[in-house]
C-alpha cells in the first residue's frame, strides 16, 4: 500500500528536501496537473499512482468513505428482518442482499485505501460520529413492507445516484460502481416484489406496504442530496467528472421513473403535486422537508444513536478477534522466516 | 458456498450518456476506452444464475408436487431431523450478519448461513412430501417451518445454542461442520436419490465450513492470551451437546438397513479423528465435560428454542394463510 503511494505523496507530506529536489518536486508537480488536466479533458481516468490534485483526492476520500459507511450502516435496518422474514425464500433473498451490503462496504474501503487511508481509520471514524454515511438510514425498519419499500425506493434511488458513479473520473472507485450497481438492480428487483406480492395479498398486506412507501418516499427523494442552489459541492465534483448529473437532475429522473412504476404496483406515491413539466420536459414533484433533512443529517433522527451505538457494539465486541488474527499471523510470519533463515544457514 | 466470481461470465456493454441515470432493465455499464487494468472481474455478474445442474428447493417441490418423488414416512422424518438441525443453525448465525468482528466474517458467516438455509429448505421440502395438509396438498418447506410447535421440531440441541461470543459460534460451526461433512459424504451413497441429490450439493458446500471454522480454531487457540482462552471456553460449552448428534435410533437404524441413512454412530471415528487432529494442530484438547442427554430428535428440545421460533414464526402466524 505505501510503496504503491510514493509517488502521489500529498504535497505537504514531502518537506525538508534540497533546493535541487525541491525544484524537481515542482517540475513533477506540474507534469502530474498537466496529465491531470489531460485526463479531465479526455474524460479519462486517474488511477491509484497517478499524480492528482490534493482536494481532488479529499473529495474523492470523503465521498467513497461515506458510501462504504453507508453500505455497512444500512445492513442495520434490513439485518433487523432477517429472522422474521415470513417465508423461507424470503429469508435467504434478504440475508443475501444484506451480505452483498458488506461485500459493496468491503469494495468501497478497498477503492478508498487505494487514496491513501485504511479501513481501521475509516472505520473509527465512522463510530466516532466524525464521519457521515446515507441518512435514510436513520430512518427505522418497522413492517415487512418496509423490506420492500427499501428495496425499491432506497435501492432505486441509489441506482439513479450510482449508476452515472460507473463513469467515475477515479478508476477504482468507477470500477466498483460497475459490480455494485448490478447487484444494487438485483436488490430493486427483489423490493418491488415484495411489495408487488403485498399489494396483491390480503388487505391488511396492501395496507402495510402503502404505509411503508408513505415513509420511505419522501427520505428516498431527499438521498440525492439538498437542491442545486444548495449543494457547495456539486460543481467541483461535475467539473471532476466524478458527478455526472445534478441533485435536481437525478432526483427528477427517479420521480419520474417511481411514478411508471408505482402503477404497476397498484399503491400511490403520497405526493399531489408531481407532474411532468411539458416545457422542462422534467419530472416535478411537491416541496420536500429539508429542515428534516438537515436535523437527522445533524444527528437528531429517529435511528441515528441507534445505528452508531450498534456499530460502535460489534467493533468493540469483535477486538479481541482481530487482535487474535493479527497475533496468529505474525507469530506464523516470524515463524516462516525462521525456518528460511534456518534453511539457507 | 457461492462466491460472485463463481458466478463470472458478462459480456461488457456500453451505455450512453442519456442511459446512465435512467436505466435500470440493463445497468451493465462500462467506460468507454478505459482498459479494466487490474480490475479483475469488475463486469462479473452478480444477477445472473449459474447455469449448472444445482439442486434447488424450488426443483424438489415440483417434483413433490408432480408425484415424480414421495419419500416414505421414515424417510421424511429423517429429512426433518436434518433439515431442522440446519434451519436453527441458519437462523442463529444470521443474527451475526451486520454484527461480526470484521466485514470478511459478516460475509462469511453471511455464507455460511445462506447455505445452511438452503440445506433447510430442500431437506423441508422434501420432508414435506410425505406430510399433508388439512386439504390434501403436501406441506411446503414454509408450512413445516413456520407452523409446527416447538416439540415437532426434530433438531438437535447443538444447533440451538445461542451464538455467545465469536468464540463460542465457532466452536459450535467447528462440530457442526466436521459432523455434517463426513453425514452427507456418506449420505451422497444414500439409496433415496432425492436425499443423495440434496446431500452431493451440501457436502461441497459445507466443506468450505469445514475450512473456515478450522483456521479460526487455529487462529483464537494461537492468537492471543485471551482469544485462547475463550476457545477452550467455547469449546467446552458446546462439547456436551456433540454426543446427541451420534445417538442411533430405531429410525435411522432401520432406514440405515435399506441403504437410505447415515447411522449416526458409524462417522464418530472419522469426526474425532480429524477434529482431533485441528485440536492438536491448535495445542488444544478435547473438553473433558459431562455430556447432555439430549433429545432433539424426538421432540424434547433445549430451553433456547422456544425463543428461535417465537421470532422466526411471529410474522407468518400474524397473518396465517398470506402469501408474500
Amino acid at each position: 500500500m505505501a510503496a504503491q503511494n510514493l509517488q502521489s505523496v500529498p504535497a505537504e507530506l514531502s518537506r525538508g528536501e534540497s533546493q535541487e529536489q525541491s525544484q524537481e518536486a515542482a517540475q513533477r508537480e506540474a507534469d502530474g496537473q498537466a496529465n491531470f488536466d489531460r485526463v479531465m479533458a479526455e474524460d479519462s481516468r486517474i488511477e491509484p499512482r497517478d499524480w492528482m490534485p490534493d482536494a481532488y483526492r479529499k473529495t474523492l476520500l470523503r465521498q467513497i468513505s461515506q458510501h462504504a459507511h453507508s453500505e455497512i450502516i444500512g445492513m442495520q435496518p434490513e439485518a433487523n428482518w432477517i429472522s422474521r422474514a415470513p417465508s423461507l425464500k424470503r429469508k435467504a433473498i434478504l440475508m443475501a442482499k444484506v451480505q452483498d451490503e458488506a461485500g459493496h462496504g468491503l469494495y468501497l474501503y478497498s477503492a478508498a485505501e487505494t487514496l491513501g487511508q485504511n479501513r481501521d481509520k475509516m472505520t473509527a471514524d465512522l463510530i466516532a460520529g466524525k464521519a457521515r454515511y446515507s441518512s435514510i438510514f436513520n430512518y427505522p425498519a418497522l413492517t415487512w413492507a418496509d423490506m420492500g419499500a427499501i428495496g425499491w425506493l432506497v435501492d432505486g434511488a441509489a441506482i439513479c445516484n450510482q449508476v452515472p458513479l460507473c463513469r467515475a473520473s477515479y478508476g477504482p472507485y468507477g470500477r466498483a460502481m460497475v459490480r455494485i450497481c448490478k447487484e444494487e438492480s438485483f436488490h430493486q428487483r427483489q423490493g418491488f416484489e415484495i411489495l408487488l406480492e403485498l399489494s396483491h395479498g390480503t388487505p391488511e398486506q396492501k395496507q402495510m406496504a402503502q404505509d411503508a412507501v408513505n415513509r420511505w418516499y419522501a427520505p428516498a427523494l431527499m438521498m440525492f442530496g439538498p437542491p442545486d442552489d444548495d449543494s457547495p459541492n456539486s460543481r467541483q465534483s461535475m467539473a471532476w467528472n466524478i458527478k455526472r448529473f445534478s441533485n435536481d437532475e437525478l432526483r427528477s429522473r427517479f420521480v419520474g421513473m417511481m411514478v411508471e412504476q408505482v402503477r404497476v404496483l397498484g399503491l400511490t406515491l403520497p405526493d399531489s403535486e408531481i407532474r411532468f413539466n411539458e416545457e422542462t420536459r422534467k419530472w416535478e414533484h411537491g416541496p420536500l422537508d429539508w429542515n428534516e433533512f438537515k436535523e437527522v443529517l445533524a444527528g437528531r433522527g429517529p435511528c441515528n444513536a441507534q445505528r452508531l451505538e450498534r456499530r460502535r457494539e460489534a467493533h468493540d465486541d469483535g477486538a479481541w478477534v482481530r487482535e487474535a488474527a493479527a497475533a496468529y499471523a505474525a507469530k506464523r510470519q516470524a515463524k516462516q522466516s525462521m525456518t528460511t533463515k534456518e534453511y539457507a544457514a | 458456498m457461492s462466491s460472485p466470481e463463481t458466478k463470472a461470465t458478462e459480456t461488457k456493454a456500453t451505455e450512453t450518456s442519456a442511459e446512465a441515470a435512467t436505466g435500470h432493465g440493463d445497468i451493465s455499464t462500462g467506460v468507454p476506452n478505459a482498459a479494466p487494468t487490474g480490475s479483475g472481474d469488475s463486469n462479473a455478474s452478480a444477477t445472473r444464475i449459474t447455469p449448472g445442474n444445482a439442486l434447488r428447493p424450488e426443483d424438489i417441490a415440483l417434483e413433490v408436487r408432480t408425484g415424480l418423488v414421495k419419500p416414505s414416512g421414515d424417510v421424511a422424518e429423517y429429512a426433518l431431523r436434518l433439515g431442522d438441525d440446519a434451519l436453527i443453525l441458519a437462523q442463529r448465525l444470521g443474527h451475526w450478519i451486520s454484527r461480526a468482528p470484521e466485514l470478511e466474517e459478516d460475509v462469511a458467516l453471511g455464507n455460511i448461513a445462506l447455505d445452511q438455509l438452503g440445506h433447510a429448505r430442500s431437506f423441508l421440502t422434501y420432508a414435506g412430501g410425505a406430510l399433508a395438509n388439512e386439504d390434501g396438498t403436501a406441506k411446503s418447506e414454509d408450512d413445516l417451518a413456520y407452523f409446527r410447535r416447538e416439540h415437532e421440531f426434530r433438531s438437535a440441541h447443538l444447533f440451538e445454542q445461542p451464538n455467545g461470543d465469536f468464540a463460542v459460534t465457532i466452536a459450535r460451526q467447528f462440530v457442526v461442520s466436521y459432523y455434517q461433512f463426513e453425514l452427507y459424504r456418506r449420505l451422497t451413497e444414500s439409496s433415496d436419490e432425492t436425499l443423495a441429490a440434496i446431500a452431493a450439493k451440501a457436502v461441497k458446500e459445507v466443506d468450505y465450513h469445514r475450512d473456515h471454522s478450522a483456521q479460526w480454531i487455529l487462529r483464537l487457540a494461537g492468537g492471543t492470551d485471551e482469544s485462547r482462552k475463550r476457545i477452550i471456553h467455547g469449546l467446552k460449552l458446546v462439547w456436551p451437546y456433540v454426543g446427541e448428534l451420534f445417538e442411533d435410533d430405531a429410525l435411522v437404524t432401520r432406514l440405515a438397513e435399506a441403504g437410505a441413512a447415515v447411522v449416526p454412530s458409524s462417522i464418530r471415528e472419522d469426526f474425532d479423528r480429524l477434529i482431533g487432529e485441528v485440536l492438536k494442530e491448535a495445542g488444544l484438547e478435547v473438553p473433558d465435560v459431562p455430556s447432555a442427554p439430549g433429545g432433539g430428535r424426538s421432540g424434547k428440545h433445549s430451553e433456547h428454542l422456544g425463543y428461535i421460533l417465537a421470532e422466526m414464526q411471529v410474522l407468518a402466524r400474524e397473518y396465517p394463510g398470506a402469501s408474500w
